[in-house]
């Protein structure tokens, strides 16, 4: 284990989320909020301090491994919530660490999911911060870093691979860096078009801005105690679309930048995840016809729910506690599906499900004809077989962790529709679940343990689950026996001197 | 620049790696999915899994906006395929990799026709390195610049040379001081020395000089110049019929002992001037017989590394005489060099280095100035040649006065075909060339030599 790189790439993110956190510094200076916009610098001054301190010796050895790759993302990440979650608690605004802690892990993993029952009570720096960080989870951190440090060996492709969503990860073109530049400028563009339809649909500036945030980071904060109820059905459908879109696999952006439109337009995955919306559209809407005035209505609510839903997004306009029982369930089915993969959203992810129904289908016919020889193909392409195996691992350990995370949390004594919600709705970065967690209510009532365990779930969640389990693997954190030798060397000489 | 390189076999992965670090956007083609995991896994570049020859797949790969596509998988006729495809598909430079002695002589018709860039046969490469070091038989490694009027020759300094606990500015005094020593490598690092370095027993030694001057050199050091008169090869493969051939013309006596019968025979049909020895190279008596004893040189050239390494060193234990091992597959670099062991010829490293300079040179066009480049030293030293430009900034500069970064030396100035090894009063001229040794990645023009403060 290579423990100073590690520990170098952390000085990195300190520095870049001061970076961050003067945004919020900014805002708040705007609404003339200086006490919170003095939290804000005072947090970022801090973050550089410490930034400084992680980088002051240069790591000798910058070999980056798989392993350093995956620890590397899961620190990172708890770092960056750990800071993050500082300003909202010494602002008094969210007065005790573990809920700010919630949600700021909330933010950052794009989930949506809030501690508190009062969001309009928070100072616009706060919101801003809060929304900001779905912007920032999103696409990812290190991602931002590998677009903007110089160019870097192939090494870091592991930090990448670990923190981007989806079974496998491909570039996009020969240089990583280049890679992380066009994904962002892909994020970067369609943010820009979400927030100027919205100014033209006259929203306020800052319901605009935050808002565009949570929808490009297919996060969910809102910033109004309502959530989206009160704009109006244009707003609403500009969101609708671009939660959609957020949650397409950007490589079929990429596709159509460069003009490849018939290889953009043929990819399975986003066929099947728009063919998804559409059937889930089309019976929530019959279901739940009779609760509005009219059939626009129904379309118009279900549309933007399943949107936000599948996109892992959790923004409503509805509450959706109150539909009927097929149409929770189905929901609750959407939960777990997920967004496409190389997207922002989270989930199991649409192209899991298609290698696994497909992986299902192949072993069915293994059975009927045991000496055939049959390749499991997506997008015309046979897909390797460590790649079915390891989505397969994947939905094991995914079943592990959500029953482990359900036993503990149901020590709090909720419903099971909560609780099962709760873990679900965590685990896929979604937001608000069914039950307490539904749309109007919020997870302030867990205790603080639960509190903790579904903010694992959520960086697992973010993570691909790999990253975050890593760090409970105990060989991964011992020393290679050369770097042994090398410390009790320098050891031996300090002793001298 | 774009390049597409198809096949990640030895010499495929060895281009890959220098060519990503020279700042390339590079991508691999390799039907074989582990290789192409393997080496995105490692490197900073893109990998595609597919044949070079379908078109969809060589578009996927970007056909269309490539500079150069290199082939170098196993097969001549997939390599000269893919590339014309990719000629017809793109307007890319193209690069084959030919290694089938009956293309070989068709080589020129098929770049003209096919419209390629390069056709490179690394045996032929192999061999046409071996015989440059055979003309020096003392001098292990040599490199040639501005068109042969200077080389850089690598030797060992061996127990008891006056060059020995020697300092490089005594050495100029005493010895001779019409050649530069450029580069050291002791062990395992490679240094640029200065003027108080001391050369030791066991160093290689990299000296500069024109043709003439290093052979005086060598002559006052108590190597003599000598050519080879005559040379045994074990192993019949193609790179020991291309050397035979090129040795036979030079008038050297050649003697190749080969264990395969049908070789054999073939090998005597195609070169009849040469003695072919059907037999098996281990054995020890049949080298004594052949007169072992009475040659200038040996080469091992069977396709078994472990072999050869084994052979040469069984040589070096019984005379004296000059030894050129050539190693396919190990990549132990390190461990090799401490053996006794003369000139080691890496055919893949050749190759690699042949295309590389090719890149180089494409990349002029493009911007930079790079006539020639060699890497010496096991890859860690480059040698490159520059052509100085009008608005250089070195230009009327004495030496002395340049602000050169670490790690550079200029090792000649070449001017109106007669060669300087400068000093610090010396400046350069426009149109001349100059030798830049380094260890350095990735110089492009001769304004990279200089540090931040440039002209001083």
């Amino acid at each position: 284990m290579n423990y100073q790189v590690i520990r170098y790439m952390l000085g990195y993110i300190c520095y870049f989320e001061a970076a961050f956190l003067t945004l919020p510094c900014f805002v708040g200076l705007i609404y003339g909020e200086y006490r919170v916009s003095m939290i804000y610098a005072l947090v970022a001054a801090i973050c550089v301090l410490l930034g400084a301190a992680f980088r002051f010796k240069r790591p000798k050895d910058k070999r980056m491994y798989t392993k350093e790759g995956l620890v590397t993302v899961a620190l990172c990440w708890i770092v960056l919530s750990i800071l993050g979650a500082l300003p909202f608690c010494i602002s008094g605004e969210i007065p005790y660490y573990v809920d700010a802690l919630f949600e700021t892990i909330s933010g950052f993993t794009t989930t949506g999911s809030s501690i508190l029952s009062d969001v309009e009570a928070l100072s616009h720096a706060s919101l801003f911060w809060r929304s900001f960080t779905h912007w920032v989870g999103g696409m990812g951190v290190l991602v931002f870093i590998l677009a903007i440090l110089p160019a870097q060996g192939g090494a870091f492709m592991n930090l990448m691979k670990a923190e981007s969503p989806g079974p496998s990860v491909s570039k996009l073109v020969p240089r990583l860096r280049d890679t992380a530049l066009f994904l962002y400028g892909i994020y970067m563009g369609m943010t820009l078009l979400e927030l100027a339809l919205l100014l033209i649909g006259k929203m306020p500036v800052f319901d605009a801005v935050t808002l565009t945030f949570g929808t490009a980071g297919t996060g969910g904060f809102a910033v109004r105690n309502s959530g989206l109820a009160d704009y109006s059905v244009y707003q609403q459908a500009v969101i609708t679309v671009f939660m959609i879109a957020f949650g397409v696999n950007f490589n079929s952006y990429f596709l159509l930048l460069r003009k490849r439109f018939k290889q953009a337009v043929k990819s399975e995955e986003v066929l099947t995840y728009l063919g998804i919306i559409a059937v889930s559209v089309l019976l929530i809407t019959v279901n739940v016809r009779p609760l509005f005035p009219n059939l626009f209505q129904a379309f118009h609510h279900t549309f933007f729910q399943v949107g936000s839903i599948i996109t892992t997004t959790g923004y409503s306009t509805q509450d959706f506690n109150l539909w009927p029982p097929l149409s929770r369930t189905i929901l609750m089915v959407l939960v777990f599906i997920g967004a496409c993969a190389g997207s922002t959203g989270g989930g199991i992810k649409v192209s899991r499900l298609i290698i696994m129904v497909k992986g299902i289908r192949k072993e069915i016919r293994t059975l009927l004809h045991p000496r055939s020889v049959y390749k499991v193909r997506m997008d015309g392409r046979a897909i390797e077989h460590e790649v079915v195996r390891s989505v397969n691992v994947y939905l094991a350990i995914y079943v592990l962790i959500f029953v482990g995370s359900l036993l503990i949390i149901t020590l709090d004594e909720k419903d099971l529709v909560t609780n099962f919600t709760a873990v679900g709705v965590t685990l896929n970065n979604i937001g608000p679940g069914l039950g307490v967690v539904g749309p109007t209510g919020n997870f302030s009532s867990f205790s603080a343990v639960s509190k903790l365990v579904l903010c694992l779930d959520m960086l697992a969640g973010r993570l691909e689950l790999f990253p975050i389990l890593m760090l409970f693997v105990p060989s991964v954190w011992k020393r290679g026996k050369r770097e042994k030798v090398r410390i009790e060397k320098t050891k031996a000489e300090k002793a001298k001197v | 620049m774009q390049i597409i390189i198809v096949g990640c076999g030895k010499v495929g992965s060895v281009l890959a790696e220098q060519l990503c670090r020279e700042e390339n956007n590079v991508t691999v083609l390799d039907v074989k999915s582990e290789r192409v995991e393997h080496l995105v896994n490692e490197l900073d570049i893109m990998g595609y899994i597919g044949s070079g020859i379908s078109f969809d797949t060589l578009m996927e790969a970007g056909v269309k906006k490539a500079d150069l596509l290199i082939a170098v998988t196993h097969s001549d006729e997939l390599n000269l395929m893919c590339c014309l495809i990719a000629r017809k598909a793109g307007n890319c430079q193209t690069i084959a990799r030919v290694r089938n002695p009956e293309y070989n002589k068709e080589a020129d018709f098929l770049k003209k026709e096919l419209g390629l860039s390069m056709i490179i046969n690394p045996e032929l490469a192999a061999a046409n390195e071996i015989s440059r070091v055979l003309r020096l038989p003392s001098a292990i490694d040599v490199e040639v610049f501005a068109k042969g009027r200077l080389e850089i020759l690598k030797f060992r300094v061996k127990a008891g040379s006056p060059l020995c606990n020697l300092s490089v500015q005594e050495m100029a005094a005493k010895v001779s001081g019409d050649i530069l020593v450029c580069v050291v490598e002791r062990s395992d690092t490679v240094t640029i020395p200065n003027g108080m370095f001391v050369l030791q027993e066991k160093d290689y030694v990299y000296v500069a000089g024109t043709p003439k001057s290093t052979a005086e050199f060598f002559k006052k050091i108590g190597i003599e110049a000598n050519p080879v008169r005559n040379l045994m090869i074990v192993g019949g493969g193609k790179i020991s019929y291309y050397l035979a051939q090129i040795l036979l013309a030079a008038g050297t006596d050649v003697r190749i002992i080969e264990q395969d019968a049908a070789s054999c025979d073939m090998l005597s049909q195609l070169i009849p001037e040469a003695t072919i020895i059907h037999g098996n190279g281990t054995d020890k008596a049949l080298l004594m017989e052949e007169g072992l004893d009475g040659m200038d040189a040996f080469a091992s050239l069977t396709g078994i590394d472990e072999e050869n390494i084994f052979l040469s060193l069984y040589v070096k234990t019984q005379s004296d005489i000059k030894t050129i091992t050539k190693i396919n597959r190990i990549s132990f670099d390190e461990v090799i060099a401490n053996l006794d062991l003369d000139t080691v010829i890496y055919p893949k490293d050749i190759t690699a280095e042949y295309i590389i300079r090719y890149v180089r040179a494409l990349g002029n066009s493009i911007g930079s100035n790079v006539e020639t480049m060699h890497r010496i030293a096991g890859g860690k030293v480059e040698a490159l040649e520059f052509i100085i430009r009008e608005n250089a900034p070195v230009v009327n500069v004495p030496l002395m006065d340049l602000d050169l970064k670490d790690d550079i030396l200029i090792a000649c100035i070449q001017r109106d075909g007669k060669i300087i090894l400068p000093r610090g009063n010396d400046s350069m001229q426009v149109g001349d060339t100059a030798v830049v040794i380094t260890t350095r990645n990735g110089l492009r023009d001769i304004r990279d030599i200089l540090g931040k403060r440039r002209v001083g």
